[in-house]
């Protein structure tokens, strides 16, 4: 039915062209790589329609102090339990004696409970999404920045030393990619509930986001720490590390000056799915309230409150659902998008990679 | 063979040692509030904590503490201290709600993921390869805290098709049990259908290009022959590893969510019910058993991967 892709034909293709890489950009031989990367992306409509929504999203959050300021008039976690709202000469309770909160009145109460009020505590349900946003957002990004510094520094000192380096690194990332994320990450959001921890200088209270991030990005390293190790082995060998090492450039030259910036492609679209993955995370550990503590939102916490009252307000579970899948969505659009654009030949090499981690990752 | 497994469990017990001891340190050393305090819960009185100090040795040596913490795990000993019951019995008491609904929703995604992988390949570059890619990001995408509801809410309260959460004993009524579990093991199973048909998929593809697939088309065998027994069978052996790896990080992770969603008794439910209430034995037992469990089906997919593909147990990169 069938029939056979020939592998002869691959050759006379790849061979010229495989030695001037612009080459078959046509027109565009003369630009950068990154030039020629942001282009590609460009092209790609799925992926820039998809960052576009992202975008939107961090000004939806961004703008949660202006609509809580000016249009809402109250705070995230302000309760308006036994308040009345009129709307067209009509009086309306936030929360009926039955314990039911108000629903969507959009712009009918000039915004007030735009999405309608979360729970029995009658707290403003737009607001709380916007700052919830906010908080699963920064804990998303912070996390991000921390696994990716701690992955880029494991990988290079893992894949450029190798020896007795590389054997502890890699088998103690092998640990931790082994363990159960989730479990580890409710045994040490819960035991650091009371009291917090000291680690050094540092000292993080119970319930601060710090600690949803600090698990988030311990278990998370191995995820991007891995690949990134394989690519500088890889690197390693290549005659351009020779000839730095020839002209007298030490470890932390060749390294950071010669490595990392052949790595920039690799990190950039890790840290866009690392932000995806980080968000689901804290969305599970939040749900299941060992993340971000009360009263403070964020859309895992929104959920498991949203979650009782199901029945007469669906909504307010389903809107940060939806929010967090929306963000997720876009960002691993987004990040497949750059892997094409930047480095359109590793394309397989790194989807098997991501294909790996994928299934614990987004499985949280 | 042997010496594979063998190397391979040894290193098990390793990685299970450094489990326990990662668990100690997360409960008892790490944290800054005294443990005893920590360990009786929220409302404990003076009394009972300063019995929980003597009684886990808190004033000893360190490895002397984790020494009395792995005794007290191994001999049933692990209680939660309000109300006073055995950790152990409630994690065994949910062990059959957590498995009917890990097990049946791991047989529909293996068994939807292939079949539908297996269409998309064969038909790859189609309308129906369209589809089915579209409908596998989708359900990547959707996490089960947004599915849940969606499901319980159109489906429960709407239409009242199925049950409202809660789990049935399979030997109590089968069919309350299987009515109960049907929304559950979709929701947990969509993510993986959609994860595993793509990765069937392109193994098949990739696999397609073989030159003993070439060879087998050239000796006549039907195409059909050829997809089953050559193309898809050998697409197979990746997809045990990560089945089991998944299986795995299944039960110790979305079947928590899952279960707290759906209102289903076993031990994800027990370990939510405990971290509302900040007891702290419980999430320590879970955590230990369920890492346990972890790697140890880890070892057992690497034993198997090694049975299925030779190339694993002979080259020396075997991890």
């Amino acid at each position: 039915m069938t029939i056979d892709p020939q592998p002869e034909a691959a050759i006379p293709a790849g061979g010229p062209s495989a030695a001037l890489p612009a080459a078959p950009e046509g027109g565009s031989a003369g630009y950068g790589p990154w030039r020629l990367a942001l282009k590609r992306f460009l092209r790609n409509r799925v992926a820039v329609a998809f960052l576009g929504l992202f975008v939107l999203i961090v000004v939806f959050v961004l703008a949660a102090p202006l609509w809580a300021n000016h249009v809402a008039h109250t705070g995230p976690n302000e309760t308006h339990t036994l308040e009345k709202l009129h709307v067209n000469g009509e009086v309306r309770e936030v929360v009926t004696p039955e314990g039911k909160p108000i629903g969507p009145q959009l712009f009918e109460a000039d915004g007030k409970f735009f999405l309608g009020a979360d729970s029995r505590l009658g707290r403003d349900e737009m607001v709380r999404l916007m700052y919830g946003g906010r908080t699963s957002l920064f804990i998303g990004v912070v996390s991000g920045v921390i696994t990716t510094f701690l992955a880029v520094v494991l990988g290079l000192l893992a894949g450029y030393y190798r020896g007795w380096v590389d054997s502890v690194i890699a088998r103690t990332l092998d640990v931790l990619w082994s363990l159960p994320v989730l479990l580890f990450g409710i045994a040490i959001g819960v035991s650091l509930a009371l009291g917090g921890v000291t680690i050094g200088p540092i000292h993080i209270e119970g319930g601060s986001v710090w600690v949803p991030i600090l698990i988030i990005s311990i278990f998370y390293t191995p995820y991007v720490a891995r690949p990134i190790r394989g690519e500088v082995l890889s690197l390693g060998e290549k005659e351009f590390i020779e000839a730095a090492i020839a002209q007298g450039a030490g470890p932390l030259r060749v390294m950071f000056g010669e490595i990392l910036p052949n790595l920039a492609s690799t990190i950039i679209v890790f840290f866009a799915l690392n932000i995806a993955n980080n968000m689901l995370f804290e969305a599970a550990l939040s749900f299941l309230g060992a993340g971000v503590q009360p009263p403070n939102s964020s859309w895992g916490t929104m959920i498991t409150v949203g979650e009782e009252l199901l029945t007469t307000q669906p909504l307010l579970a389903i809107i940060p659902g939806v929010m967090i899948m929306l963000t997720v969505l876009s960002l691993n659009i987004v990040g497949d998008g750059l892997r094409d654009a930047l480095d359109p030949r590793s394309k397989v090499r790194l989807e098997a990679h991501a294909g790996i981690a994928e299934p614990q990752g987004t499985s949280v | 063979m042997l010496r594979f497994i063998l190397r391979r469990l040894v290193g098990m017990v390793i990685v299970l040692f450094v489990v326990s001891i990662l668990v100690f340190l997360i409960f008892n050393v790490i944290p800054n509030s005294p443990p005893a305090q920590r360990l009786a819960g929220k409302n404990a009185t003076p009394v009972l904590v300063k019995s929980i100090e003597e009684e886990w040795g808190f004033d000893k040596s360190l490895p002397e503490q984790y020494v009395t913490m792995m005794k007290k795990v191994f001999t049933n000993e692990l209680i939660q201290y309000s109300p006073r019951t055995s950790v152990e019995d409630r994690i065994v008491e949910g062990i059959p709600a957590t498995l009917s609904l890990s097990i049946g929703a791991g047989i529909i995604w293996l068994s939807l993921g292939l079949f539908l992988g297996y269409l998309s390949a064969i038909r790859a570059g189609g309308w129906l390869d369209r589809i089915l890619t579209g409908l596998a990001v989708a359900g990547i995408s959707i996490p089960v805290f947004l599915l849940a509801p969606v499901l319980i809410y159109f489906l429960t309260y709407k239409l009242e098709i199925f049950p409202n959460g809660g789990y049935v004993k399979l030997t109590e009524d089968p069919w309350e049990w299987l009515t109960h579990l049907i929304l559950p093991w979709f929701t947990l199973a969509v993510l993986s259908i959609g994860f595993y048909s793509r990765v069937l998929r392109s193994n098949m593809l990739d696999v397609m290009n073989e030159d003993y697939v070439r060879t087998a088309r050239a000796k006549g065998l039907s195409e059909r022959r050829v997809m089953t027994r050559h193309v898809l069978r050998n697409s197979l052996i990746p997809i045990t590893t990560l089945f089991g790896l998944d299986f795995g990080a299944t039960i110790a992770g979305t079947a928590i969510i899952t279960e707290v969603l759906y209102n289903i008794e076993g031990i994800g439910l027990y370990a939510a019910e405990s971290i509302g209430k900040l007891e702290l034995p419980p999430i320590m037992g879970i955590t230990l058993y369920g890492a346990f469990f972890v790697v140890f089906i880890n070892a057992l997919v690497d034993i198997a991967y090694a049975y299925l593909d030779p190339r694993v147990r002979l080259g020396s990169t075997a991890r």
